[in-house]
């Protein structure tokens, strides 16, 4: 890097809340509730629909309870964070924005070699899709780049820009440690692993050995139909966060190897219609049309 | 004379579609000049990830004038009529001509439609092409997008260059305005670049670290990885695809060398390989004796202000990575024996109608095991207990254990591959190693044919078991929708049986793989079962599916005989005969009519069926069933003929050729039934040249339409016994010429 000190994991989502709240972003908290991806957070999947403009940054929080490896893989995380960035709608400058906003983080482009690969995204649970980038720094991944075009099956009228900076991989670039355990946590002595470590440990064993399945099939059903419930009174709003529960209570159950392969798209078609269901209620209260 | 240049730019463009999009590009500028009736000289087209360009070098400044008449009503035509005219054709009545036409005078109005300037047409033709731009995938974007109707595009438009000769053509698109000035190198350049013309174009954007020309960076990118892995004492391991996707990838590629631990050199090279070319774009590279180097070759985008060290650094930790987890992957899989790995298999649904992939194992191996016991002309003739048995079963139970490996979860392409280094490592045999390997091949044309009895037999077995499951739940390819990729496997399925020889009887091995889907069939299909048996039950659909499949076989060996060059029409004359279900013997029978079909003997024989033919349709005696000749098997004796009753004809004496075709029948037709039986088609066919004389002396000297009937009736059998004759080589009304 340069001869200065790399920033800390800390000063990383501190520099990105500077140069996004600069931007005219509003930075939001993360979301109280376990999710698979920052795409999930209203602020992205709902603020994604209808013409409003909209400009947020977050760090989310993610979990992926089959990607946990008990404390023992370098790279994988079940709890992991990234940083979301929604411009609605997305700005000409985007794509500079984007690069200058590595560059406050401490990637000198002359340095590294900075590349947009086309990836596509979609994600048959939002029903929703969208064209863009996966962009590289020296060959890793850093970024997912995408411009939404459909959420919950609608057009996205007007299109937004969607930033998903994998804030531990970047931040192991950044200071040049090989493992996310090693991570700078706070500059100030406080490594990555002293504050996650055991809770990857713990939390893998119950995601795989310990959590009761009968608990979450029935939690899944409750979310279920909470959801429905919602969605009758017209509540957007709380359907979809019973749509984010119904979604993690799947990913566990995946990782208790309870669902058969027959039986797993039967649950995503079910994940699937509560948040479909719950964007369309989104537009229909705020008298949006399809 | 003018040249034209004309830039899009574009967020990254998609490597993958570069190509295409250069094609578009041009054939889209081509057509639109075409319709103004403008014709440039040398056309070039260029792409980068950022930028299309076309530069079309001497148009003319101004489209033709033309002129246009058009006639119009008679002078004596009432006012209404001519003034109706006159509107349509945009003049008044004072403009018109008046011509003689045949002897009455006509109004007339010519419109001359001066030249266009080629600016205009130009600023028009611009936003039609990016309209009508066939991207595979598009996309809005920007405040535009507040609208569904706005200007779609691969990824944000964000520029155009269109210059004709000096001077700019001004057109505008959804927001974007064309102008002179264009983006350099995204790190390499700040600011904007302006463009003087089409000539300056290319050297302007290299003074700012952009090779505009797609063929000059993959040059680079070539000659560059080479000279890479040469200088450190190595060598790159060519990939052209490598190369077109480096270079549509980079405006200024400048390939570097990395290394990785070579204790990942135990994981397979095929792995390592696929590793770095398909997740991170690396080409890799041999030592000198020929082995994987612990190196690669990746392509960045930048001169780097420390030369790439960082680059080639951080590169290194990214490959590192993965061979890291492909290494723990190999390691891992070899824990577990494949035999417990296929206990797995039980838990992946092939097809919801057709059972597991567990399921489908079974009824390959017993397949497998049922086409290696064949008795007679069959294949290999093992028996329970003999070794190819015994391999041949323990490879199809393997053989789609690696399904569930995490190697191959990681790289699905590394199907069969993976299975055969595992079972290596297992201590099977090489034989089962291989057969597990290579049982998907061939994959696609060029691809190699197993030859291997156990590999031949478990491909074979495959197949057909995809084929006949599929056909049996009603999955059939339609137009250009193959899901299931089954003309790919009828095609396999050909390409095994003709290079290994094999007389495989194709109706029975139907038969027998479809007696085995049909109860996991109804088993996989739980609650449908009485549905499923209210189609199955009368043995109806079953027995159709088993002709369609025919006839399916028959559609695609066609196809590839056609590719192979041998004539299609030919083809359908053996098909037409029925009744033979050995591939080899088909085609073996295709090729010697082809040999025959192009001798003098050939052609004649050809003619005088057609004559015959013809004669008898006016009879309509053509109606008469033909049975063909069964190659290789006995048949009963006169089966052939229709003859004997209407050959006896006492009633006159035959004429001289009459009775020489009679006698040349009599002699031939035993030789060529016998030949067929015997499998030497071009005894057979030669045993027809010997009716080539009589047939044409026949027509020559005996008048078929006698007056007396009894004569009629009895030529007219004789030209019938001709033609059955010939018939049991090929259905020669099918046959062109």
């Amino acid at each position: 890097m340069t001869d200065k000190k790399p920033l800390s994991f800390q000063q990383i989502i501190l520099k990105l809340h500077e140069y996004w709240g600069e931007r005219g972003c509003s930075i939001l908290q993360p979301y109280d509730l376990e999710m698979g991806a920052g795409t999930f957070h209203p602020a992205t999947t709902l603020r994604a629909l209808g013409p409003d403009p909209w400009n947020a940054a977050f760090a989310q929080p993610c979990r992926r309870p089959t990607d946990g490896r008990y404390g023992e893989n370098p790279n994988r995380l079940q709890h992991y964070y990234q940083y979301q960035v929604v411009l609605k709608p997305s700005p000409p400058d985007i794509q500079q924005l984007y690069l200058d906003s590595l560059t406050a983080i401490g990637i000198d482009p002359m340095l590294h070699d900075i590349r947009f690969v086309e990836d596509d995204w979609e994600s048959p649970t939002l029903g929703a899709w969208g064209l863009g980038w996966e962009v590289w720094c020296d060959g890793m991944e850093v970024t997912q780049f995408t411009y939404f075009q459909q959420m919950g099956g609608f057009d996205c009228k007007p299109v937004a820009g969607e930033l998903t900076y994998g804030l531990e991989r970047l931040a192991m670039y950044i200071q040049g440690v090989d493992s996310v355990y090693d991570l700078d946590y706070n500059g100030n002595g406080v490594s990555y692993g002293d504050i996650f470590l055991e809770n990857e440990k713990q939390m893998s064993e119950w995601n795989f050995e310990v959590a009761d399945t009968d608990t979450l099939f029935e939690a899944f059903k409750m979310a279920t139909k909470e959801c429905e419930q919602c969605l009758e009174k017209k509540l957007p709003l709380p359907a979809y966060e019973q749509a984010i529960k119904a979604s993690h209570v799947f990913n566990l159950l995946q990782a208790r190897g309870v669902i058969s392969v027959q039986e797993r798209a039967s649950y995503m078609g079910q994940v699937r219609d509560l948040a479909k269901g719950s964007c369309e209620a989104y537009m229909a209260k705020n008298g949006w049309d399809a | 004379m003018t040249d034209f240049l004309l830039e899009l730019l574009s967020e990254e463009i998609p490597a993958r579609m570069q190509a295409k999009a250069r094609a578009d590009l041009e054939r889209l500028f081509v057509a639109q000049m075409d319709e103004a009736g403008l014709k440039a000289g040398e056309i070039t087209v260029y792409s980068t990830p950022r930028r299309l360009a076309l530069i079309a070098k001497d148009l003319p400044e101004q489209t033709e004038a033309v002129s246009e008449e058009s006639k119009g009503p008679p002078e004596a035509a009432p006012d209404q009529a001519v003034d109706g005219f006159c509107r349509k054709n945009g003049v008044t009545r004072d403009q018109l001509e008046v011509r003689d036409v045949k002897g009455r005078p006509t109004y007339f109005a010519v419109i001359n439609k001066p030249g266009q300037d080629t600016k205009e047409v130009l600023a028009a033709a611009i936003p039609a092409i990016i309209k009508a731009f066939p991207w595979p995938k598009s996309m809005r974007w920007g405040e535009a997008s507040l609208s569904t109707e706005s200007l779609r595009w691969v990824r944000p438009l964000s520029g155009i260059v269109a210059i004709l000769g000096d001077d700019l053509v001004a057109c505008e698109i959804d927001g974007v305005t064309s102008g002179f000035e264009t983006v350099g190198h995204r790190f390499h350049h700040d600011g904007m670049i302006t463009i003087g013309n089409g000539g300056d174009y290319a050297e302007k954007l290299r003074a700012c670290h952009v090779l505009v020309d797609h063929e000059e960076r993959q040059n680079i990118v070539r000659d560059g990885a080479a000279k890479a892995a040469s200088d450190a004492g190595l060598k790159l391991v060519e990939d052209e695809g490598l190369v077109v996707e480096n270079a549509g990838l980079t405006e200024w590629p400048v390939p570097l060398l990395g290394s990785f631990d070579p204790a990942f050199l135990d994981v397979p090279e095929e792995v390592i390989q696929l590793t770095a070319r398909v997740n991170q774009k690396y080409f890799v590279v041999h030592d000198k004796s020929g082995n994987l180097a612990p190196n690669f070759v990746c392509t960045a985008n930048i001169d780097a202000t420390d030369g790439g060290k960082a680059i080639v650094a951080g590169n290194e930790k990214v490959l590192a990575a993965r061979l890291a987890d492909a290494k723990f992957f190999w390691e891992l899989d070899q824990k577990t024996s494949l035999e417990d790995q296929a206990e797995k298999l039980s838990n992946i649904v092939f097809h919801e109608k057709l059972g597991t992939v567990a399921d489908k194992v079974e009824r390959v191996a017993k397949l497998a095991e049922w086409l290696v016991s064949l008795e007679g002309n069959g294949f290999y003739q093992s028996s329970p207990g003999d070794t190819l048995h015994g391999e041949v079963s323990e490879a199809a139970r393997l053989c789609k254990a690696d399904l569930v490996t995490e190697m191959v979860g990681e790289f699905p392409d590394l199907q069969g591959l993976m299975g055969g280094y595992y079972a290596e490592k297992q201590g099977k045999s090489q034989a089962v190693a291989n057969a597990v390997r290579d049982h998907y091949k061939p994959v696609g044309q060029g691809d190699d044919v197993p030859t291997d009895p156990v590999t031949v037999a478990v491909s074979l077995a495959d197949k057909l078991d995809t084929l006949v499951g599929f056909f049996a739940i009603d999955e059939k390819p339609t137009g250009s929708k193959d899901p299931f990729a089954l003309r790919r496997a009828v095609l396999g399925i050909i390409r095994l049986v003709a290079t290994n020889d094999l007389q495989l009887p194709l109706m029975k091995t139907l038969n027998t793989a479809f007696q085995d889907i049909w109860p996991a069939f109804q088993k996989a299909s739980g609650e449908q079962v009485i549905l499923i048996e209210g189609q199955f039950s009368d043995g109806e659909r079953y027995c159709s599916q088993q002709f369609e499949l025919l006839d399916f076989f028959a559609d695609r060996l066609k196809v590839q005989q056609r590719e192979a060059g041998v004539r299609h029409d030919l083809i359908d004359a053996v098909f037409a005969l029925g009744g033979e279900d050995d591939l080899v013997r088909l085609l073996a029978r295709v090729k010697a009519l082809q040999a025959f079909v192009e001798t003098g003997d050939g052609e004649n024989l050809l003619a005088g069926y057609k004559r015959a033919s013809n004669i008898l349709k006016k009879d309509d005696r053509d109606k008469q069933p033909v049975t063909p000749a069964k190659a290789g098997a006995q048949s009963e004796k006169n089966s052939t003929g229709l003859d004997s009753g209407l050959r006896r004809n006492d009633e006159y004496e035959p004429e001289p050729a009459e009775k020489a075709l009679i006698d040349a029948l009599d002699a031939a037709q035993p030789k060529v039934t016998a030949a067929i039986e015997a499998e030497e088609f071009e005894k057979a066919m030669t045993a027809l040249a010997a009716l080539r004389g009589p047939i044409d002396a026949f027509f020559e000297d005996v008048t078929v339409n006698d007056d007396d009937p009894a004569k009629r009736d009895a030529r007219l059998a004789l030209l019938n016994r001709f033609r059955t004759a010939v018939h049991q080589v090929a259905d020669f009304s099918k046959i062109e010429g």
